[in-house]
C-alpha cells in the first residue's frame, strides 16, 4: 500500500534515526502512542503494585509500634535502626549473614569455574548439552524441596552419616556448616550457568593465540580466560549473594539453633512491622549497593 | 585450542561428576523415599510400595493444596504472558528514556531475596489496604506471584525478538496490514515458542514458590509448598512430605525441561 498519511512529523528525532524509519513504516503513525500502550499496563503494575509496596515498606520503617497493642503508629522516627544499630545480636546475625552470603558466593564460583570448563572445553557437544540441561533442572526443583532433601540427607540417621559411618566419620549435622551447604546446594545453577555460557562465548582463537604467545594452561586461565568471564560471575553472584542474605527456611531447617537476617525479619513481621521493614532494608541495601556497583561491567545484561 | 594435560581433564571430570552428584543424590533421594515402605522412613531402604502415594491422594489438605497451586501458577502465568511480552515488545523495538531502569525494575523482584518481596506485598495488603476496607484475599497471592513472573517471560520473548528480523514486519505494514494484523500474523508466530517457553517457566518459578507465598497467602489457603512447610517439622508427616516433594519436583521440572526443548529447537532451526 502506498503511504497517504503524512510521516510522523512530531517527533523527528526518531524519524531520523533507522529504529524510528522502522517504527514509522511499520506502525504507520504515532509510534510513541503505540509505545505508551505497550508499556502502560505492565509499567503500572510493577509500579503499582511493586514499587509502591517497597516504597510503603521503606515508610513503614519509620514508623512505631504500640508495645501493648501492637498496633502500627506512624511517625517519623529513626529509632528502628537506631535499636538495630545498638543492639549487638542483630548485628552480629547481620554480620554472619553476611559472612555467610559471602562464603556461599565463593563456594558457587569455585565449584562453576572447573564445571564450566569441563562442559566447555572437554566434554563431547552430546555430552555438553545433557550437562546443560541437568545443570539447569535443579534450579527448578524448588526451594523447599532442596532444603527438605537436604534436611534428610544430613538428618542424624540420613544417607550421609549412613555412608560416612563404616570410616569412623560422620557428616557436618545441622548447623552453620549445613546452612552454607544448603545455600551453596540451592543457588550454585545461578552461578554455573552463566559461567558456562559465558566459556563457550569465549572465541577459540584467543585460546590458541595464548598457545602461540607461550602462556601456559594455568596463565591462559588467569590472563585470558578469567577476565572475560567476570561479568558472568558477577551476574551469578548478585544471585548467590542476595538469595543467600534474604534465607530464612534453610537457617530453620538445618540451621539447628543458627539465625539470619531473614529469620528476624520473619519473627518480627506480626510482632513489630515497622522493626521487621528496617531490617529490610538491610538486604535492600546491599542488593541496591551491589546492583550500583556492577552497573557499568555489563553484567546486568547477563542477567 | 585450550590445551589441558590429561591428568588436569580427569580431574575436572572428577569435579563435574562430584558437584552432579551434590545436585541429585538429595533429590533422588527423596524421590525413592516416596515410595520407602517403612512408616518412618529410614534409610537405607528396605521394601519399596506406593502406600504412601496412595495416601497423599486422599488426603484432603494435600488435594486442596494441589489445586491452589495449579489455580495461582495459571492464574500468575497468564498475567506474567502479557505483561512480560507486553514490555518485551516495548523494550525490543522502542529506543526510549528509561529503557535501562524498566528493564532494572523487571528483573528487580526476582533479584532481591523472596523475604523484601513477601514483606512489602504483606505490608502493603495487611497494614495499607486492609484498613481502608480491601481485602485482597486469594487474588493478592496471584497478584503476588504474577510480579516475579513476568521476567521469565519477558526474558524469552525479548530474546527471541532480537534475534527476528524486523524486516518482515516492515514488509507486513508496506503490503497493508496494521499494527494489529501484523502482530497477529508476522510478530507473534515469530516468537510463539519463546512465548511458550517463558510461559512454561513462569508456571513452574510460581509452583514451587515458598518464601513469597508465606507472605501473601491469606489465612487457611496453602499452596503445594506452603503445606509442606506446615508439615516439615512433624516426623510422623515425613511419609507424605516425600510424597508432596516428590510431586513438586516432577511439576516444576517437566515444564522446564519442555521450555529447554523449545527455545532449542526454534533456536537451530
Amino acid at each position: 500500500m502506498l503511504d497517504t498519511r503524512p510521516t510522523d512529523t512530531a517527533h523527528p528525532p526518531e524519524a531520523t534515526r533507522p529504529a524510528g524509519n522502522r517504527l514509522a513504516t511499520l506502525l504507520h503513525a504515532h509510534p510513541r502512542l503505540r509505545l505508551y500502550g505497550l508499556l502502560s499496563l505492565p509499567l503500572a503494575w510493577m509500579v503499582g503494585v511493586y514499587l509502591v509496596s517497597l516504597a510503603l515498606l521503606l515508610v513503614t520503617a519509620f514508623w512505631t509500634t504500640d508495645p501493648f497493642t501492637s498496633k502500627v503508629i506512624p511517625g517519623f522516627t529513626l529509632r528502628n535502626f537506631e535499636n538495630i544499630l545498638t543492639t549487638p545480636a542483630y548485628l552480629r546475625t547481620a554480620a554472619r549473614t553476611v559472612g555467610v552470603a559471602l562464603l556461599v558466593t565463593l563456594l558457587c564460583a569455585a565449584l562453576a569455574l572447573p564445571l564450566g570448563v569441563f562442559m566447555a572445553k572437554v566434554a563431547s557437544p552430546r555430552w555438553r548439552n545433557f550437562l546443560a540441561m541437568a545443570i539447569t533442572l535443579p534450579l527448578w526443583a524448588g526451594y523447599l524441596v532442596k532444603v527438605f532433601a537436604m534436611r534428610i540427607s544430613l538428618g542424624d540417621s540420613g544417607p550421609v552419616n549412613w555412608l560416612l559411618a563404616p570410616y569412623g566419620l560422620s557428616g557436618p549435622g545441622y548447623g552453620l556448616p549445613a546452612v552454607v551447604l544448603t545455600l551453596t546446594y540451592l543457588w550454585f545453577p545461578f552461578m554455573a550457568l552463566p559461567v558456562y555460557t559465558a566459556l563457550r562465548q569465549i572465541p577459540p582463537n584467543l585460546f590458541d593465540a595464548a598457545a602461540d604467545l607461550g602462556a601456559g594452561t594455568w596463565r591462559t586461565l588467569r590472563t585470558v580466560v578469567l577476565p572475560l568471564l567476570m561479568p558472568a560471575m558477577i551476574a551469578g553472584s548478585l544471585f548467590t549473594f542476595s538469595l543467600s542474605l534474604g534465607d530464612f527456611i534453610a537457617a530453620q531447617f538445618v540451621g539447628a539453633k543458627v539465625q539470619m537476617l531473614g529469620t528476624l525479619i520473619n519473627q518480627n513481621v506480626n510482632l513489630n512491622p515497622p522493626l521487621a521493614a528496617a531490617l529490610s532494608v538491610v538486604p535492600i541495601l546491599a542488593v541496591g549497593l551491589y546492583l550500583f556497583a556492577i552497573r557499568r561491567t555489563g553484567a546486568l545484561k547477563e542477567l | 585450542m585450550f590445551h589441558l594435560a590429561p591428568a588436569t581433564k580427569w580431574a575436572l571430570g572428577l569435579v563435574a561428576a562430584t558437584v552432579l552428584t551434590f545436585m541429585y543424590a538429595p533429590l533422588l533421594l527423596v524421590m525413592a523415599n516416596s515410595f520407602n515402605a517403612a512408616q518412618i522412613s529410614s534409610w537405607p531402604i528396605e521394601s519399596f510400595s506406593l502406600h504412601w502415594w496412595q495416601r497423599a491422594s486422599q488426603t484432603d489438605a494435600i488435594r486442596e493444596a494441589l489445586w491452589v497451586s495449579l489455580v495461582t501458577a495459571l492464574g500468575a502465568t497468564a498475567i506474567a504472558l502479557v505483561l512480560g511480552s507486553m514490555v518485551a515488545m516495548a523494550l525490543q523495538r522502542y529506543d526510549f528514556f528509561g529503557k535501562n531502569t524498566i528493564n532494572l525494575l523487571i528483573i528487580l523482584p526476582i533479584a532481591l531475596p523472596g523475604i523484601v518481596t513477601g514483606v512489602a506485598l504483606n505490608n502493603t495488603y495487611k497494614n495499607v489496604l486492609e484498613p481502608i476496607g480491601i481485602q485482597v484475599g486469594f487474588f493478592g497471592l496471584i497478584v503476588a506471584h504474577a510480579t516475579f513472573c513476568v521476567v521469565m517471560v519477558f526474558n524469552n520473548v525479548q530474546a527471541r525478538l532480537s534475534r527476528m528480523n524486523p524486516r518482515l514486519e516492515e514488509a507486513s505494514a508496506d503490503l497493508g496490514a496494521g499494527p494489529l494484523t501484523t502482530f497477529r500474523k508476522v510478530t507473534f508466530p515469530g516468537f510463539r515458542t519463546a512465548f511458550a517457553a517463558g510461559g512454561l517457566l513462569a508456571f513452574a518459578l510460581s509452583f514451587d514458590e515458598i518464601v513469597v507465598s508465606i507472605f501473601t497467602a491469606p489465612p487457611g489457603v496453602e499452596t503445594l509448598p506452603l503445606w509442606m512447610l506446615n508439615n516439615m517439622a512433624r516426623p510422623n508427616q515425613q511419609s507424605l512430605l516425600n510424597v508432596v516433594a516428590t510431586v513438586i519436583i516432577l511439576v516444576s521440572m517437566v515444564p522446564v525441561y519442555l521450555s529447554q526443548r523449545l527455545t532449542r529447537d526454534a533456536d537451530s532451526n
